[in-house]
């Protein structure tokens, strides 16, 4: 076993165990928590799938804007009383029945391997060059609008936080 | 390089990933919670999207997963504002007190 | 894939060609075109109305003498001409053409020309009617459905003008609607004569499913090929022959042609005596090749045909309505012809039809000049000495009864004299029928004769009051007259169709008695009733029970009430209550409890709890991907 397949193993396995944890734990600070660091291992998994520049966006802006974010609502929301609350066996049966059947159906379908497209092109380095010059030329309206999209969530979320919802 | 892992390593670690949000989406009462496991449910489907595109020598997965992310901090931003915005009315996030579409 | 307007325009082609094949859609679509713009446009000027509906029929006979003389002249065979109408794949294929083949330009001439002289004698009898207007777009309409009848060149088109005529004599019967017995009268003809159009439409059906096509040339052409078994050769025969029992009021059917007579007169005479109950017999010989092959059938015609003749010349010995009593003979006739298509005969039906409908035309006008000039009295014991009074009439009259009884030299001892010929050879028991209606015809018609126009006047004021009728009335009774007279001489109607059958000789004997029966019949009704002060009670006193019965037209109308009151009353019950119990409760009950039950369980699942939805949104995937992928 080489050292790539050796981070591979490394990686998945903590970052599922980062999930299980994450659903897990009544402590939302706690979860939240995890969720970083499973938001690292994702970077980690990126990064052996040579998915250079997107690993990195996935540390800055997953877990580092959004993470504060969701850590900066919990303080500001103070919510003790609601924490501590037991999960209800109903809930905990239907969710794990529904994760089941999904990770059953998973395993019926990728029991065969599935081969790759034929006709792709060159090999993959993801760098920075090679993610970004379709943004400039194929992908330049959706790229736009995105944009666009970012400034009136950023609108809507300044009209939601004022006090008084009118 | 002479790596032993495939396309299904990767899709079969997505999946669970995935299996492990919706579980978590269903199980939670907390809406921050629930929240975070959408955010599980939003990386399994990036981890899938990076696995093809690189098993496939395509970058347009890469493309697609820069705007998930982007789209993703959005949704975030605005569904916490709703969270917070919620908070005000019912002094509670727990889902279990959501049960009308009035507030 | 010809378009109708193509069609037409070469049409016009054509006749500059001197072949008139054009001038048969005018003959068939004028009276159309007038009813149509009478009541659309004209029905405030009644000169107008008349004026529209009179000038369209007159087109239409003047271009079928037209027609009849180019055939008769230069022998000009039409090809037949047809649009293809409704074309549903490969199976149905519904044409709309015309034939015009002797048979149906001898109707056509019958059709407009008494059809001409009745829409004359209107303008006459319906003077001053607030409906007068509305007549004539009925009668034009009448006629419009008629020539499609008798031009028709395939089942469904006759099917479909079958039920037009219907259509248009139920409106005309109803005329009078404000009248509760003509608006009833109109109900019940309309009705029964429905209950043989389902018949008939069976057997179109029926040999459609066979055949694969409407069309008569080609069905013709196919029957021999077809090897149909002789149960359903007869079974198709006698259910087509349904439609013309309905529509020629043969027995058990007849009831509503003496009810019919609720109409005003001139539609008595057009429709229920001289075209429309003549369409059924007209339709029989049309499909001759059709009965003719089916031993059962024309025998089972030609009994229904003798029996509703006898029947309904018993029946109008004890009528007393001047009408009614030309009602059943009608009935007595048309089972004349009826009988003589079953006996194979179909050219002998036509000839008596064709001189029948002008001597019945002629006769029911007369009757009706003497009812407006009794003022609408219409009961022959008010009636009485009336022939100083109204002299045309009376002779024109008593021209039609004489021809109605076949007595030489006038048309209907031509006709009658073949079918009863026919009947000698073919059938005794039909021949004994046949030749007592022909006795009773006179005895009957005499009767009427002797008491509307001899003896004393019963109602002294109408007597004093009566009038010959206007020339607009007596011109048409001239003309049907001479018709009456003319129509049988020399053969020539039957020599129009294809020559008859050679008889044979007969017997110095038989000829004689056939002359001499109805003579009988007239002689025996003048010593009853050839008095100052006639009545009917010798010959009450003579048939005893029997008269009752007769007098009561044999309680058909009983029994059939007695039917519908009973069985169709039980049926109704039944499907009464199949309607409230099992479709209502069960059906439409069960279904809306059905539906809220469902919506009250389904309601469940709308509990707002979003960990409940996400649960469900998560097994709908999975259950989505397991079907769409895995399986």
């Amino acid at each position: 076993m080489n050292i790539h397949d050796a981070l591979f193993w490394f990686f998945s396995i903590a970052m599922l165990a980062c999930g299980l944890l994450v659903i897990a734990n009544r402590n939302p600070v706690t979860s939240a928590m995890f969720l970083v660091l499973l938001f690292v291992f994702m970077a980690g998994l990126f990064l052996l799938l040579e998915a250079i520049f997107i690993a990195a966006i996935q540390v800055l802006v997953y877990a580092g804007a959004v993470m504060v974010l969701f850590l900066f609502v919990i303080m500001l929301l103070d919510i003790k009383a609601s924490e501590r609350r037991k999960f209800k066996i109903l809930g905990v049966v239907g969710g794990i029945a529904v994760g089941l059947a999904f990770v059953w159906e998973l395993v019926i379908i990728l029991s065969q391997p599935i081969e790759p497209l034929a006709g792709g092109g060159a090999e993959l380095h993801g760098g920075l060059e090679e993610v970004v010059k379709p943004f400039f030329a194929h992908y330049m309206l959706p790229f736009e609008v995105t944009a666009l999209l970012l400034l009136v969530a950023m609108v809507g979320v300044v009209l939601l936080s004022k006090k008084e919802l009118k | 390089m002479t790596s032993a892992l495939t396309l299904n390593h990767y899709l079969i670690v997505s999946g669970l990933l995935f299996a492990l949000g919706i579980a978590g989406v269903i199980i939670r009462r907390n809406a921050l919670v629930i929240y975070m496991a959408l955010e599980m449910n939003l990386n399994a489907a990036n981890l899938a999207l990076i696995a093809f595109s690189k098993f496939n020598r395509i970058i347009d997965g890469q493309i697609l997963v820069f705007f998930i992310i982007a789209i993703a901090a959005a949704e975030v931003a605005v569904g916490l504002a709703i969270i917070v915005a919620l908070y005000r009315r019912k002094q509670s996030i727990s889902v279990d007190e959501l049960t009308t579409m009035r507030l | 894939m010809n378009h109708w307007l193509l069609n037409y325009s070469v049409d016009w082609g054509m006749r500059n060609g001197h072949t008139p094949i054009c001038s048969v859609w005018i003959i068939l679509f004028a009276p159309l075109v007038a009813a149509a713009l009478i009541a659309l446009v004209t029905p405030k000027w009644k000169g107008v109305s008349a004026a529209l509906s009179i000038g369209a029929i007159a087109l239409s006979f003047a271009l079928s003498m037209g027609l009849f003389l180019v055939f008769a002249v230069k022998h000009i065979a039409h090809q037949p001409h047809t649009i293809q109408w409704l074309v549903v794949g490969d199976a149905v294929r519904i044409e709309f053409g015309m034939i015009t083949d002797p048979l149906a330009m001898l109707m056509l001439l019958v059709v407009t020309g008494v059809g001409l002289a009745i829409h004359v004698y209107s303008l006459g009898y319906m003077k001053g009617d607030p409906g007068f207007s509305r007549f004539f777009a009925c009668l034009s309409l009448f006629t419009f459905s008629m020539l499609g009848i008798v031009l028709s060149n395939n089942f469904i088109q006759i099917f479909i003008f079958w039920e037009l005529v219907g259509a248009s004599s139920y409106l005309l019967i109803g005329f009078w609607f404000e009248k509760p017995s003509a608006a009833e009268a109109g109900k019940k003809a309309f009705l029964t004569t429905r209950i043989g159009d389902v018949g008939m439409m069976l057997g179109i059906l029926l040999l459609w499913s066979r055949a694969g096509t409407f069309n008569f040339a080609e069905l013709q052409a196919k029957l021999p090929s077809l090897g149909l078994s002789p149960g359903i050769l007869a079974l198709i025969g006698v259910l087509i022959f349904t439609g013309a029992v309905g529509k020629s009021a043969q027995v058990p059917l007849h009831v509503w042609l003496p009810d019919a007579m609720e109409g005003p007169t001139p539609v008595s005479a057009l429709i229920h005596a001289a075209t429309m109950v003549a369409a059924g017999v007209y339709m029989l010989c049309r499909v001759s090749w059709l009965i003719l092959p089916s031993a059962t059938a024309l025998h089972l015609i030609a009994w229904i045909g003798g029996i509703t003749a006898i029947m309904a010349a018993t029946i109008a010995i004890a009528q007393n309505d001047i009408k009614r009593i030309l009602a059943y003979s009608t009935l007595s006739q048309l089972g004349y012809m009826v009988m003589t298509v079953g006996l194979g005969g179909p050219t002998q039906a036509m000839f008596h039809l064709t001189t029948h409908a002008f001597f019945k035309a002629l006769l029911f006008l007369g009757a009706g000049s003497v009812i407006v000039a009794l003022h609408h009295e219409q009961d022959i014991w008010k009636m009485g000495g009336l022939w100083k009074k109204m002299p045309i009439t009376f002779w024109t009259f008593l021209i039609g009864t004489l021809a109605l009884a076949g007595v030489p030299p006038l048309s209907g001892f031509y006709s009658k004299d073949e079918i009863l010929l026919l009947a000698f050879e073919k059938s005794t028991p039909l021949f004994i029928m046949a030749i007592t209606t022909a006795f009773l015809t006179a005895y009957y018609m005499g009767r009427e004769v002797f008491v509307v126009f001899f003896g004393q006047p019963r109602d002294r004021h109408s007597y004093d009051h009566a009038h010959e009728s206007p020339l607009v009335m007596t011109l048409p009774l001239i003309f049907l007259a001479l018709l009456s007279i003319v129509a049988g001489w020399h053969g020539r109607v039957p020599d129009f169709l294809g020559a008859l059958p050679e008889t044979g000789h007969h017997s110095v004997l038989l000829t004689g008695g056939l002359i001499a029966v109805p003579l009988f019949g007239f002689l025996v009704a003048a010593t009853i009733y050839w008095k100052p002060e006639p009545s009917d009670a010798p010959v009450k006193a003579a048939l005893g029970q029997l008269w009752t019965w007769v007098e009561n037209k044999y309680y058909f109308d009983e029994l059939y009430a007695w039917i519908v009151k009973y069985v169709q009353g039980t049926i109704a019950t039944i499907c009464d209550l199949f309607d409230r119990w099992i479709l209502q409760r069960l059906g439409i009950g069960g279904l809306s409890v059905g539906t809220g039950l469902l919506g009250r369980t389904v309601r469940l699942l709308q509990t707002g709890s979003i960990s409940g939805y996400a649960f469900l949104v998560g097994l709908g995937v999975t259950v989505i991907i397991y079907c769409v992928v895995v399986r």
